[in-house]
This record gives structure tokens, C-alpha cells and sequence, in this order.
């Protein structure tokens, strides 16, 4: 049996100035849960695929004298297996427990850390909040990821719970492949357009879904110069977010509550529009709506660049019906749906030009503090950090 | 919206997320029983960690003998801080029984998400 290297310990997650603070069980908890996490991809995984195909498939192909064609036939044909059933039920409950986890640490110490954000959030011309912002139904209808109260509810007044549950977890759910601030997606935006377009110098960012900000500091760090405005409808987000940029000293990063499906802001404001993780908890009635509010607000020359998990099209069956756990099984309703689209098409209805379309494979900007002998194995079938970017020049 | 000092940790670190909940086995009661069993080795994995890390500690200072640790007894303020800690434990450990009923009081019949995928579908 090969030997994996552990997932690294909680205790090197990066600790920001809003950062809950963990005791020893805390940090026992996450780490069992990435153990139980990376057992489950890359130990139980490779046992769920054989038993499709020496037992699964076969039957399938035996009952309709053909092979599955599409990933909800394979679904179908794994949804009684034993081995996909223990997989599944562990996975689901990981995801359970994690949330528990994560908000036993923040509800236990949640005055402390309003008043932490408070404080920092005491000069607050960087955080624009519109309670008259509605929650769309793509994030209200169920609690994405299984996290109870989703992104938006508020549990006290001046909430940010969502917000530091959300951040606590992410390093123990990835295994740390985000890095310590789990910010890999915006470093590796970052560090994308500083290699191929070290000319590129955006004046204005809109970053949109920005959740706890942590995607957009690493674009706000590496444009200085840079105003940079981060948009999201949910407030437990927004507060946590901008506490946290204060406390890691950005300072060029606004925060506000805004629908991006219809923002405010006048045609041709930015330079650049970026999102990350964002699309696959939209809606069909939203992303073309959004897609076009993205390309009116975009200045001709601009660029748009959204990192998401990779699309189905032209992907084996069965890592199609792996990735697709998550829409049925981690409140990831959209996901499925999303992952079927024709992007380029998207972009195109959205009056983008069909010539400066670009998708491109991005991997995760890798934390050497605690990968000092980083592979690029072990992706565990979309929370890992190897994603697409998809997007536009104007 | 709750007033701070009004929050229950404990309970709200157990809510359920809205969506129903997905049921793998032929039995729901297996997935029931498994849910509990897992937690139940989650925890118990947290307390060897902090042994461990005592039994360390002891170890690197010269501090405590086996005996005394075997010898232990609580004061009245470790006493409730320890039986507080048991509540939180059983909290945790009994999370899925908890959500079921939860699920039922709220009275939210949720579809499945099969069926919400396909609404997401419609433009």
C-alpha cells in the first residue's frame, strides 16, 4: 500500500487578524476531517471506480445491451452499489461534519470576533452595505455546500458567522492545496496575467460572488495602484471580508453589497472583471443576465476572467458522474447544469466577441510553507486546485 | 435574529443546511447509524491527538507521573467545565438525529435536488 503524505495540519493555517482562533481539538477536528477527506479520494476513490466498472457497468450494459451514454445512466447504475453507497454516505457526512466543526469554533466565540471586526471595520469606507440587496433564489433556495444559513443568514445583528465558518474550513476541506490564506485561485489569477500580459495594468477591478475576499486580496496586492471593488449580496460576507483585508493590510479592496446581475455601476467602469468559483452557484435565469451586465460594464480593451471547475464536454462518463456527486449530494443544485454549457456560446450571447474568447487549464499557485515538496497529483475531483478559467478581451 | 448573548454554541453549531438530505444505503437507518459511528471516530481520534500531545509534553518536561494522571480528581469549576464539555460531545456525536427532526418542525417539504437541478435548468 503506497504511503501518502498526510494533508498538512490546521495549526498552519494562515491566521489574518479576523481569523477564529482554534484551540487543540479544533485543529484535531479539521485534521481528521482532511485525513478523512483525502482517504476517501484517493484510497476509497480508485475502489468506487472499480466497482463500476466490474459491477455496475456490466449490469447495465447486461440489463440494456449497451453501455451507459451519459453520466446520469451511470448515476443510475451506481446508485445501488455498495461500494458507491459507503462512499458516498462518508463524503456527505464529512461535508456535515466539517460545518460542525467550523461553526462550533466560530459560535462559541462569536462576541469576541464581532467586536475584532468591529474594530476593524471601525473605518468603514471600504464596506458598502444595501440591505435592499434581495437574496437571489440561487443562493437562498438551498444552503450551498451544506452550509447551514448559506452565505446570507444572519443569526445576530452585524453578523459575520457565515463568513468566519466559511474561511475556517476551506484549508481542511482542499487539504491545504489553496494555501494557508486559501487563496491560491487569485494568486494564481495573478500570477496568470502577470506571465502573459506583464503589460496589463487594469485601473479599475470588479471582482463578483467575492465571499470572504479571500480571491480578490491577491489581485488588489498585485495591482496596487489599482482601485479595486469586490461585489457579493451576502452582508455576513461582506463584514468578515473587509475585516479581514484591513487586518492583512489591503487597503485598495472596497467591499459592497450589490446583485452582479445588476450592479449600478456605468457602462465601460472596469478593466478588469474577475471571479472565481462563482458560475456554478448562479442559475440559468441568472449567468446570461450577469454575463451581460459583466460585458457593459467592461472598457473596451478590458478583460474578463472567471476560474471555475472544468466543463463536461468531451470528459469520460465516469469523471463526469464523479464530479456531478456534488450537485446531488453537497446542495450544489446549479452545478450540473453549469458544467453542461458551451461557454464560448455564453460569452457570445452576452455580446462578447467570439475571437477574444480564451479558456485556459489553471493550476493553484502552490503555498511552499507548507508544500515544501509539492506534486500536482492527487486532484480530488473539483475541491482541488486545478481549475478552468474561461473569459474575454473587450 | 438572536440578541449575542442569547446564542446557543452548541445548537447552532448542529444546524441542518436547508435541502434534503441525500440517503445512500437500502436502509436510511444504516446511513443513520454510520453518521454517528463516524463522528463518534472523528472525537475519538481528537482525544488520542490531545493525549498524545500531553503525554509529550509530560514526557519532555518531567513534569507529571502516569499515577498522578490515573489519581486525578476534579474540583467543582473543572467539574462543570468538563461536564459542559460532555454536552457539547453528545451534541456533536448525535448530530443526524438532531437534523431529522429538525427538518420535520420546520415543516419546509424540500425537493429533491434532481427536481430543483432541473428548475435551475429553465432560463
Amino acid at each position: 500500500m503506497s504511503q501518502q503524505p498526510p494533508p498538512p495540519s490546521w495549526q498552519h493555517v494562515g491566521r489574518h487578524g479576523i481569523f477564529p482562533e482554534g484551540g487543540h481539538d479544533d485543529t484535531a477536528r479539521f485534521d481528521f476531517l482532511a485525513n478523512m477527506n483525502s482517504y476517501l479520494s484517493t484510497q476509497l476513490g480508485p475502489k468506487v471506480r472499480a466497482a463500476y466498472e466490474l459491477r455496475a457497468k456490466p449490469a447495465f450494459e447486461k440489463a440494456q445491451g449497451r453501455a451507459p451514454q451519459t453520466r446520469q445512466e451511470v448515476r443510475k447504475a451506481m446508485l445501488g452499489d455498495p461500494i458507491y453507497q459507503t462512499w458516498s454516505a462518508l463524503r456527505r457526512n464529512a461535508m456535515e461534519m466539517r460545518q460542525q466543526a467550523g461553526r462550533a469554533l466560530v459560535f462559541r466565540q462569536l462576541g469576541p470576533l464581532m467586536a475584532k471586526a468591529q474594530a476593524l471595520n471601525a473605518d468603514a469606507s471600504g464596506l458598502k452595505l444595501d440591505p435592499s440587496v434581495a437574496i437571489p433564489r440561487h443562493v437562498s433556495a438551498v444552503d450551498i455546500h451544506c452550509m447551514p444559513g448559506g452565505y446570507h443568514t444572519e443569526v445576530v445583528a452585524e453578523d459575520i458567522s457565515a463568513g468566519a465558518n466559511y474561511d475556517s474550513g476551506i484549508f481542511a476541506t482542499t487539504g491545504g492545496m489553496l494555501g494557508r490564506y486559501n487563496d491560491g485561485g487569485g494568486q494564481a489569477l495573478a500570477q496568470w496575467l502577470k506571465e502573459k500580459y506583464p503589460e496589463f495594468k487594469p485601473k479599475r477591478i470588479l471582482d463578483i460572488g467575492c465571499t470572504v475576499g479571500h480571491n480578490v486580496a491577491p489581485l488588489a496586492q498585485a495591482f496596487p495602484d489599482a482601485e479595486v471593488i469586490a461585489i457579493d449580496v451576502a452582508a455576513p460576507m461582506l463584514r468578515y471580508a473587509h475585516a479581514r483585508a484591513r487586518s492583512m493590510g489591503v487597503r485598495n479592496l472596497e467591499f459592497r453589497q450589490a446583485d452582479a446581475e445588476s450592479t449600478g455601476y456605468p457602462d465601460g467602469h472596469f478593466d478588469l472583471i474577475s471571479s472565481a468559483m462563482f458560475w456554478h452557484e448562479s442559475s440559468a435565469k441568472s449567468m446570461p443576465k450577469t454575463l451581460r451586465e459583466v460585458e457593459r460594464m467592461l472598457a473596451p480593451g478590458g478583460l474578463t476572467a472567471h476560474l471555475e471547475q472544468p466543463q463536461y464536454h468531451g470528459m469520460d462518463l465516469y469523471e463526469q458522474f464523479v464530479r456531478d456527486w456534488d450537485a446531488y449530494n453537497n446542495n450544489e443544485p446549479f452545478w450540473s447544469v453549469m458544467h453542461e454549457y458551451d461557454l464560448r456560446q455564453m460569452m457570445v450571447d452576452a455580446g462578447f466577441d467570439p475571437e477574444r474568447y480564451f479558456e485556459a487549464k489553471v493550476a493553484g499557485v502552490v503555498d511552499r510553507s507548507i508544500f515544501p515538496t509539492a506534486s500536482d497529483e492527487g486532484e480530488d475531483y473539483g475541491r482541488a486546485a486545478l481549475w478552468t478559467m474561461f473569459g474575454a478581451w473587450k | 435574529m438572536s440578541d449575542i448573548d442569547d446564542i446557543d454554541p452548541i445548537a447552532l453549531a448542529g444546524t441542518r443546511a436547508k435541502g434534503k438530505r441525500p440517503y445512500f444505503f437500502k436502509d436510511p437507518d444504516v446511513d443513520r447509524v454510520l453518521s454517528i459511528a463516524m463522528v463518534v471516530a472523528m472525537e475519538h481520534a481528537v482525544t488520542r491527538q490531545r493525549l498524545d500531545a500531553l503525554e509529550r509534553l509530560i514526557e519532555s518536561k518531567g513534569l507529571l507521573s502516569r499515577t498522578e494522571i490515573d489519581q486525578f480528581q476534579p474540583d467543582a469549576t473543572v467539574e462543570t467545565e468538563r461536564g459542559q464539555w460532555m454536552q457539547s460531545y453528545i451534541a456533536r456525536v448525535l448530530r443526524i438525529v438532531q437534523q431529522e427532526s429538525e427538518a420535520l418542525e420546520s415543516g419546509a417539504a424540500e425537493p429533491p435536488l434532481a427536481e430543483l437541478i432541473e428548475q435551475m435548468r429553465e432560463p
